[in-house]
């Protein structure tokens, strides 16, 4: 019988290999993938909570519902951004962007 | 118990999905793999009678982002240098290894209380009285499309030709 522990592993494992993904990748695009991995698994436990301890309120889903709407968001202006650098410097090395380190 | 048998046949793909996003060379495959996982986590909000979330999944993730991100891969050249990592790999391996341990430790031993109530069948006037009914979620209802419009013109405005 699968229950809530289920999900929530599920969903710590995507979360780890997302945050993996994020911190050890150069192509910024990859990045990009990871952080929607994590997303996707943040909401996995929402709908999780949402479904097997307040099966009657949706609170959760409708939480997951404007996680995707600010992922919609990031992931079109991310993506522009990725795009704009390309023009400048040619790569999306993100080892390579370090204008703004000091 | 067909939906414990449908738990693991998708958890196991999308681990397995997720996984290839992150350890494939080849970016064009890592954007397919992560498109796989977008289905199969479709599939797990049926599994948790989310029916409405699910529908939402596949247009928003598999339909609108994952053809932004195959876009976005054709338009930069790094595709023939693939997806090499950088030199924070292995503290980063272990990052991801202890917020695991930490965050699994925390789900386990916390006593949830599981509510034995069926879940809604059809979830979907449910979530458009709380979204749109009285004493739910209409502002933020409202500030999304707020969100969504910023979000567009600045897409437009960064990679506008001067």
């Amino acid at each position: 019988m699968v229950g809530l522990e289920h999900y929530l592993i599920l969903s710590a494992v995507l979360f780890s290999i997302g945050l993996y993904g994020a911190l050890a990748k150069r192509n910024a695009i990859i990045i990009l993938m990871s952080i929607e991995l994590m997303l996707n698994a943040v909401n996995i436990a929402m709908v999780a909570f949402s479904r097997y301890i307040v099966p009657l309120m949706l609170t959760g889903q409708i939480f997951a519902i404007f996680v995707m709407v600010v992922a919609a968001a990031e992931v079109a202006v991310g993506l522009a951004i990725i795009i704009a650098i390309y023009r400048h410097r040619e790569t999306i090395d993100a080892t390579k962007i370090d204008l703004m380190k000091w | 118990m067909s939906v414990s048998v449908a738990f693991w046949v998708l958890a196991s793909i999308a681990v397995l999905a997720a996984l290839s996003v992150v350890l494939v060379r080849d970016v064009f495959r890592a954007a397919l793999s992560l498109i796989l996982c977008f289905l199969m986590v479709a599939g797990l909000y049926i599994t948790l009678s989310a029916d409405f979330l699910a529908a939402v999944q596949i247009l928003i993730y598999v339909g609108a982002i994952s053809v932004l991100i195959i876009l976005a891969i054709m338009l930069t050249r790094e595709v023939q240098r693939g997806s090499p990592s950088n030199r924070f790999r292995l503290p980063a391996f272990f990052v991801a290894v202890l917020f695991f341990a930490g965050i699994g430790y925390a789900m386990l031993n916390t006593p949830w209380q599981i509510s034995s109530t069926p879940p809604l069948e059809p979830t979907t006037p449910a979530i458009a009285g709380l979204l749109f009914g009285p004493g739910g979620f209409i502002l933020p209802v409202e500030i999304a499309p707020l969100l969504l419009l910023a979000a567009i013109i600045g897409a437009i405005v960064l990679v506008r030709e001067k």
